[in-house]
């Protein structure tokens, strides 16, 4: 039986880690992928492109315009039959919905994998990432939400997979949606960034973000991201968090700035390639992690590194 | 309306956990056991709208062995009206406890139930949604707003991009993500009355509930340690060390 992947998407396209959750799926089968949207037809072009895609499954409908857990869920469970496992890339979506299609079908979900052992067997982190567990499921098909920086995503490019319509699935509209407030940046998204560097509580505010970390950020093509402290002291918004309930991340290099290095936050980071820490408190957690420790004042550091960069 | 929130006992957030050599699991025996921090934003939020009139009873649900109960007892402290405790020594998978809050949430007749988005312990976040599909309601997970009205749910939710706002029909399911309010200390005369509120204690086999887990765990590992790093003087140094060594600038 083919493994079907629901893919995340938005007007700038497919999102990076519904490509890593493809590579996950290649190691348990042939892999369909689920485009569920309003007028779509330009991301399921974009999705039979994708190496190792045999079949795009295309459901254009308004019902699936903002990815509502209900109606998704609800055309999960219709299609459910056909596969063995079905996988989602650990995003704000995949967590709001698969765990509800794996309800619907009877099934324990298997929450943000990072290693696939078998068909059965898969690795998942728990308590923050402080330990991995190995874990087997005996449920007949498998939903599964994938830690997409775990692994490698396949390439934008290089496959020719036939694109199939499927039927709206059947849904009783209990929830509607509102509207949203998206931060606009320049900058590449967190869990796509190779650079990302981030701040914490020692940035004191919102505007020291904008003066000394954006201007670096600008020099790197780099990410910016926060500690839950920052998020929570409101110098940045929440999408900018990194951490055990934040975004996890596993850029090629991560400058962490300002972050002491609760468990929480690294948890979210610790997989970076390249960990770099700049604090004053020579003792802060996050050195442990850090391949190169700058201990210092970041109101000097900062503008420094720009200069040096 | 009545409010269920569901609460969690699980290892203390600033306990930094330890592999079991036999690699069965982590630690628990002896290691500092608290309430899960979402279901203290849980307990909180449930509380706020009793006080602003919207809810008239919260009931604080928890599942697990009998020391659950003071993971119950702190909900009542902060100001859940009575508790109900689930008991069983087996470990309990997301699937099984939505399973349980289905029928207890029913047995109730609640208008909402609030829980954590996630549990620190084994971080699945996947009760509520699973218990919004089993109940066929909606859900409004990682909600950092909530407005709860005659008849509907106004949820602003924590979303990759920023914020999403959605509109449920009620009875629906709310998980909290970290930002929705900061959950109070209980006060020492709360903590005294709540000794007195009631805690019923059911099994699930009296909810018709078979627990028997799906998910078999083979082995629990330490995450590879990372090699350790150095202490660089200055920013040239650093930036020669990432253009030169790591070769990542």
């Amino acid at each position: 039986m083919p493994v079907l992947v629901v893919l995340d998407f938005d007007a700038e396209g497919i999102k990076q880690p519904s490509r890593s959750a493809i590579a996950a799926a290649a190691k348990l089968g042939e892999v369909h992928v689920l485009v569920a949207g309003s007028g779509v037809a330009g991301v399921a072009a974009a999705a039979a492109k994708l190496p190792g895609v045999t079949k795009v499954l295309v459901a254009d409908d308004a019902a699936y315009a903002h990815h509502l857990a209900e109606p998704m869920a609800s055309l999960i469970v219709s299609l459910a039959g056909n596969y063995s496992h079905i996988l989602q890339a650990a995003t704000a979506s995949g967590k709001n919905v698969l765990p509800r299609a794996a309800a619907l079908l009877d099934v324990q979900p298997i929450s943000d994998i990072s290693g696939v052992v078998d068909a059965d067997t898969f690795i998942r982190p728990i308590y923050a990432g402080n330990a991995l567990a190995t874990v087997k499921s005996a449920d007949a098909k498998k939903v599964i939400t994938v830690r997409a920086a775990s692994f490698d995503p396949v390439p934008a490019e290089g496959g020719a997979a036939a694109i199939e319509k499927v039927a709206t699935a059947e849904n009783e509209a209990k929830s509607s949606y509102l509207g949203e407030e998206i931060s606009k940046s320049e900058r590449p998204e967190l869990t796509a960034a190779r650079v990302i560097i981030s701040g914490g509580r020692g940035m004191q505010n919102g505007e020291n973000f904008a003066k000394l970390i954006d201007p670096i950020a600008e020099k790197l093509g780099a990410a910016v991201g926060a500690s839950r402290a920052a998020v929570d002291a409101g110098y940045v918004p929440n999408d900018y968090q990194v951490g055990q309930t934040g975004k996890i991340v596993a850029p090629e290099l991560y400058i962490a700035v300002g972050i002491s290095g609760a468990i929480q936050h690294l948890a979210g980071m610790k997989d970076s390639k390249v960990i770099v820490a700049v604090n004053k408190d020579e003792d802060a957690p996050i050195f442990q992690v850090a391949d190169y420790g700058l201990v210092g004042d970041l109101f000097n550091v900062l503008p420094e590194l720009e200069k040096a960069l | 309306m009545k409010l269920l929130v569901a609460v969690k006992r699980v290892v203390d957030y600033n306990v930094k956990v330890r592999v079991k050599s036999d690699k069965s699991g982590v630690e628990t025996a002896g290691v500092k056991m608290s309430m899960n921090p979402f279901d203290e934003i849980a307990v909180e939020e449930a509380v706020r709208l009793k006080e602003k009139g919207v809810a008239s009873e919260i009931i604080a649900v928890s599942i697990g062995i009998a020391q659950s109960q003071e993971t119950i007892r702190t909900a009542l402290a902060m100001g859940a009206d009575r508790g109900v405790l689930v008991e069983t020594d087996a470990a309990v998978e997301p699937l099984a406890v939505a399973k349980i809050l289905k029928e207890v949430a029913l047995r109730e007749g609640v208008g909402a139930v609030i829980l954590g988005k996630q549990a620190i312990d084994d971080d699945m976040n996947a009760t509520g949604q699973m218990l919004a599909a089993l109940l066929g309601w909606p859900q409004g997970t990682f909600a950092s707003k909530v407005e709860l009205a005659e008849g509907a749910a106004t949820v602003t939710r924590e979303v990759d991009g920023g914020l999403e706002t959605v509109k449920l029909a009620l009875p629906a399911v709310i998980t909290t993500d970290l930002r929705l309010n900061e959950p109070r200390y209980a006060s020492l005369p709360n903590i005294m009355k709540a000794r007195k509120k009631e805690i019923s204690t059911l099994q699930p086999a009296d909810l018709n509930v078979d627990v028997t887990p799906r998910l078999t765990t083979i082995s629990v590992s330490e995450p590879p340690a990372r090699k350790s790093g150095v202490k660089v003087p200055d920013v040239a140094t650093l930036v020669e060390k990432l253009r030169n060594e790591a070769k990542v600038i």
